[in-house]
């Protein structure tokens, strides 16, 4: 069983904070982490090797501190790690990246499952994953919660707003993997030491002699960012103190009233 | 093709087991101020087994035109099937914009015609609006967990494609008396075209009561609420109200709540008319799905908390001393004791 994950460095959302004059985000001192989801698809890639046998490569789009990452992702169990990197896949937009990951596959390959994370917490589109599938021509089934392989077939459960699905599958097949998928386990002493020496080679552009560089980078991206901006929050907010909480309630509910909310 | 030549607003309405998803209705709205802005026809576009009510609901929403893909074929979303069929539609009459709603299956359609009609998608937005001199759509969306909003162009190619997430925009009222066009085309997929096959299907928890999408009133709660048994104050409130129950993801992670109750970026997003946040501490993934509430109240210990940033009405103080005295008094004013 040959297994690629899509891993992508992140910067911690959680500890983002806005620079309130400038109202810009301030991204100096934020960790930079695994997707979480990612870690899911390693994990998943990881049990999948442990009952099937196999290989699992890890392959991350970034500069060259994405190699913490990867280098993360081996310390966890992962066999082989690249890092995809040329200033030529700068400012790529999901189209983009997703073709750039896409050829290195193709590169890499052949793999029988291909795993990626549900969304990046910080671009939040959860669009590249899918359209890598899309690239290759190959199967895909997102947000799942569980894969079985039967010899050449799979059979996975996938959430969907309503349940879960499960669906049956030729391989290969690219997933993704959400928070529910399992729980991804902490990197070994061993691991970590090991990972520390290990080789992580740059993948760039001429390495990838068969890419169309028309649609790669900034040129290569039908979306464009025109602005940003950090969402206002009112700070209106008319604060009651509890002296008695019947009382409060008594006046929050007048108000509701008032404003025909009840 | 000029992008001129590029014409009308579709609307994906998704259906499953037949019945259409509310989300598809929520952007025929939406797909109305562009295509009035581009000046250009509204089309939905309904694929499926059963289709009837997909094209009821399209009609009493307000499509000019909609488009039928049937078949035995597409009775479960596949990227194949539906894939090829949307394909098919946007080769046959270029449509110049796109709205998907952001569900699962959404998200991953929207990422394949994007990548065959070789366009760009933007995801998860929260505004949208048309340039006047471009016609260009400007998508307004969150990232970075809601930190961040970002306007995104797509510019140089059509159609402009957009997702948007269940329950980010109201429903406009129903028109009763609105004649669509319906054109019926004849995809058919293969089935060894199709690669993915639904073969069981293990139905959600059933949610009792309202459905946290739709719901006016929406009484959630945070890791403040302390265990899995005050949530049945928050449960008595709500059914008050007339509304449900909702969490913030920490209450969900801690097991307290279904992970179908929680609000957020990567929960539900929800636009209820009264939104009571208990316990919880406005982090900016919970307000990314939560701060378009038409009213805010938040009941926290802490006055520091972010949450009352975004509320219009601030208790401070224990949320367990304070749902029961809130309890009691909707019961005395409703006249209940
Ligand atoms: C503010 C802002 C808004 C944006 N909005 C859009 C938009 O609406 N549409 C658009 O097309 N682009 C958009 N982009 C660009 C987009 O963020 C990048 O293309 C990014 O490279 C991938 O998208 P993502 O972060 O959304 O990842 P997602 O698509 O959410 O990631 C899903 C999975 O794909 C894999 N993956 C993603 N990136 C990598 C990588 N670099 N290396 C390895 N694996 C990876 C991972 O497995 C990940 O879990 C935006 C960027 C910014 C800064
Ligand atoms: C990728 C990612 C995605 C995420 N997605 C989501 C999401 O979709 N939804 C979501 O909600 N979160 C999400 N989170 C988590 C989010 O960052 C916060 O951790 C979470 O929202 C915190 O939940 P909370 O407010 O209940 O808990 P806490 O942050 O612990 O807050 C508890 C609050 O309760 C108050 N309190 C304590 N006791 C009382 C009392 N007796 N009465 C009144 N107040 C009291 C405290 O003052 C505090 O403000 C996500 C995080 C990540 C990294």
């Amino acid at each position: 069983m040959n297994i690629v994950v899509c891993v992508k460095q992140v910067p911690d959302t959680t500890e983002i904070k806005i620079d309130p004059v400038k109202n810009t985000l301030i991204r100096q001192g934020v960790p930079s982490i695994m997707n979480p989801f990612d870690k899911n698809a390693l994990e998943e890639a990881l049990q999948l090797k442990e009952e099937y046998g196999g290989t699992v490569t890890v392959i991350s789009m970034g500069p060259q501190q994405a190699k913490a990452t990867l280098r993360q992702a081996l310390s966890m169990g992962a066999d082989k790690a690249h890092l995809v990197t040329d200033r030529a896949f700068g400012g790529s937009d999901t189209y983009a990246t997703s073709y750039i990951l896409a050829k290195v596959i193709e590169k890499l390959g052949p793999f029988d499952v291909i795993l990626g994370g549900k969304q990046a917490i910080d671009g939040d589109t959860g669009q590249t994953a899918p359209s890598i599938a899309e690239h290759l021509g190959i199967a895909r089934l997102t947000h799942i919660r569980s894969i079985k392989i039967d010899g050449n077939k799979c059979i996975v459960e996938r959430e969907i707003e309503e349940g879960i699905e499960i669906v049956e599958a030729k391989l290969p097949i690219l997933c993704t993997a959400t928070k529910e998928t399992n729980k991804p386990r902490y990197a070994t002493i061993k691991g970590k030491i090991d990972s520390l020496k290990a080789e992580i080679d740059d993948i760039t552009l001429a390495d990838l002699p068969n890419m169309d560089t028309t649609k790669i980078g900034l040129k290569g991206s039908p979306t464009r960012v025109k602005s940003t901006f950090t969402p206002k929050r009112q700070s209106c907010c008319e604060i009651f103190e509890i002296v008695d909480p019947r009382e409060t309630a008594k006046v929050l509910f007048g108000k509701l009233a008032e404003a025909k909310l009840l | 093709m000029e992008l001129k030549e590029y014409q009308d607003v579709w609307v994906f309405v998704q259906c499953f087991q037949g019945q259409p998803r509310d989300v598809g209705f929520e952007l025929l709205g939406q797909g109305r101020l562009l295509a009035d802005g581009l000046q250009q026809k509204l089309c939905a576009v309904v694929i499926g087994k059963d289709v009837d009510e997909g094209i009821k609901g399209a009609t009493e929403y307000g499509a000019d035109i909609i488009y039928v893909v049937q078949g035995a074929e597409y009775e479960n979303y596949s990227s194949d099937a539906y894939g090829h069929a949307f394909l098919e539609l946007c080769e046959k009459y270029h449509p110049n914009t796109i709205l998907i709603g952001a569900t699962a299956n959404g998200r991953d359609l929207g990422s394949k015609l994007a990548i065959c009609l070789h366009t760009g998608l933007t995801a998860d937005c929260t505004a949208l609006s048309v340039e006047a001199d471009t016609g260009n759509v400007v998508w307004e969306r969150p990232a970075f967990g809601g930190n961040l909003y970002a306007r995104i162009l797509c510019s140089e190619t059509r159609p402009q494609m957009g997702t948007v997430r269940p329950g980010a925009f109201k429903k406009l009222e129903k028109c009763k008396n609105n004649q669509a066009v319906i054109i019926r085309e004849n995809i058919r997929t293969a089935e060894a075209d199709i690669l993915t096959k639904v073969v069981g299907f293990i139905k959600a928890h059933d949610e009792s009561g309202v459905k946290l999408e739709e719901a006016e009133y929406i009484v959630s709660g945070g890791r403040g609420m302390k265990g899995p048994e005050n949530f049945e104050m928050l449960q008595e409130l709500a059914d008050l109200l007339g509304g449900t129950v909702g969490a913030s993801r920490a209450s969900v992670d801690a097991g307290w709540v279904p992970q179908t109750k929680q609000v957020g970026q990567t929960g539900k997003t929800v636009t209820p008319k009264v939104y009571i946040a208990c316990g919880i501490s406005g982090a900016v993934q919970h307000l990314a799905g939560m701060h378009e509430a038409d009213t805010i109240i938040a009941i926290n210990k802490d006055a520091s908390a972010p949450i009352f940033e975004v509320a219009d009405y601030g208790i401070v103080g224990d949320a367990l001393e304070m749902i029961p005295a809130m309890i009691k008094e909707i019961r005395a004013v409703k006249n209940l004791d």
